[in-house]
């Protein structure tokens, strides 16, 4: 049995036509035993800037409360908000610092710039190798599933409300197809000017 | 030794001074001088080297690149801005390998100047005695910036200043000749005219260092012999 599928998760993140979305399953279990459906895995850094966290539950929560940490720290210092891309650094120096006792997570990243709203979309794995790309990420138990989803529903400059189509049709046929993802499921739409977030009628199975 | 010397040598006179920091201050204002000049261009450094005739002037740098957005130069003690340099640059890289980018000037400065306040509260160590003055982007993506740090580690931001050796008189110069919107070039002439005013001998590639950042290419470097020749031989 493999850590990563421990607790199981579905997370994923689009990017669309100024503006982005992170999805993910709310599923809190044990191996087989589901234990809550509304367990938090996406994150706010900022009021345009979410990181997703798939993997161990407990290294889910406490990356999140050290990564607030230092990106606290960074804007009390440096007086203003952190850029998506210099999060994407910073999440990558926090993982491979435990480069031999790893956290067991494997984050996903989704954001506007704070300055240009330049749509930003990266994933990492678990000892920080950062990938950035055009389209989508995906994070999780069932990423085979996801990878295949998104690849046939997304296409470029998706507006806010076709993204969001995509993203959780994406998302909830995935999770469907794997027995530790599910259980309920949440939306962020980021745009420039305000944050959606929609919880999406999931099967409870 | 240290065990002998386990408190601070900087310590506070009745009058509420802390005189090793006012020596300091002595020490750099008859050091050779500097000087920067800020406008919507970049920023421009200038620094006099004082040489005796024998000596090889490309040994000695007055003028340094901490990070490719941001430099500094100093007046005061030459072996202590060495230190001090040497440290601001890998406090750079450390920065740019967690965040990806090399630091904005005022993340320079905030660190320098910690390290400076360190050395007046500290076991066995007197203060640097050199005061900077460090020319780079002023935020990513934005204007130049140009600061001024002081023997106490206390920062100061400067349209333009003049340190070291006839700072007062300079200073006045400056104040009478800054415009914000000069271009490099005028910039870097306004800043040799100001220099030369008290300067003892002539000036020349051999006891002039330049340094400029540019808002445009969002880049500091240190000018060579003979762009500063042309940029003396013009003024």
């Amino acid at each position: 049995m493999s850590i990563m599928a421990y607790n199981g998760a579905a997370i994923m993140a689009m990017k669309g036509k100024n503006c982005v979305a992170i999805a993910a399953d709310t599923r809190f279990g044990i191996q087989a035993q589901t234990v809550s459906t509304k367990f938090q895995k996406i994150f706010e850094l900022g009021p345009r800037l979410y990181i997703g966290l798939a993997g161990l539950a407990t290294d889910v929560q406490t990356v999140s409360e050290r990564l607030k940490f230092r990106v606290n720290l960074y804007e009390l210092r440096e007086n203003r908000r952190v850029k998506p891309k210099t999060l994407l650094s910073v999440v990558s120096n926090l993982l491979y610092e435990r480069r031999f006792g790893p956290y067991f997570v494997e984050p996903v990243i989704a954001g506007l710039d704070d300055v240009t709203s330049e749509p930003f979309v990266a994933s990492l794995d678990l000892i920080g190798c950062p990938m950035v790309t055009e389209d989508f990420v995906v994070s999780g138990t069932c990423s085979e599933q996801m990878y295949g989803m998104c690849e046939s529903v997304w296409s470029p400059d998706l507006d806010p409300d076709q993204l969001f189509e995509a993203i959780s049709q994406a998302l909830l046929n995935a999770a469907d197809r794997d027995a530790v993802s599910g259980w309920g499921a949440v939306v962020h739409i980021i745009e420039k000017d305000k944050v959606t977030t929609r919880t999406l009628k999931a099967r409870m199975d | 030794m240290s065990e002998k010397y386990s408190f601070s040598l900087t310590t506070f006179s009745p009058s509420g001074k802390l005189v090793q920091i006012e020596y300091a201050i002595k020490t750099v204002s008859e050091g050779s001088a500097c000087l920067g000049i800020k406008v919507s261009a970049g920023v421009v450094l200038v620094a006099e080297k004082h040489l005796p005739a024998l000596a090889d002037a490309s040994s000695i740098e007055k003028v340094c690149t901490v990070s490719p957005v941001c430099g500094v130069t100093f007046s005061g003690l030459a072996p202590d801005f060495a230190t001090l340099c040497r440290k601001a640059r890998k406090q750079c890289q450390v920065y740019n390998t967690l965040y990806g980018h090399y630091p904005a000037c005022p993340a320079v400065v905030r660190q320098v100047s910690d390290t400076m306040q360190e050395y007046t509260q500290s076991g066995g160590v007197r203060p640097f005695g050199i005061s900077c003055l460090f020319a780079g982007t002023g935020s990513p993506g934005g204007t130049g910036a140009l600061f001024q740090l002081d023997p106490a580690g206390s920062a100061f931001e400067w349209k333009a200043t003049a340190i070291g050796k006839h700072s007062v008189a300079r200073q006045a110069f400056l104040e009478k000749r800054y415009a914000q919107a000069m271009s490099i070039d005028d910039t870097v002439s306004t800043a040799l005219l100001v220099l030369k005013d008290g300067f003892e001998g002539q000036m020349s590639a051999r006891n002039v260092e330049i340094g400029i950042y540019t808002t445009r290419d969002n880049a500091f470097r240190t000018l060579t012999d003979s762009e500063t020749r042309e940029y003396i031989a013009a003024i």
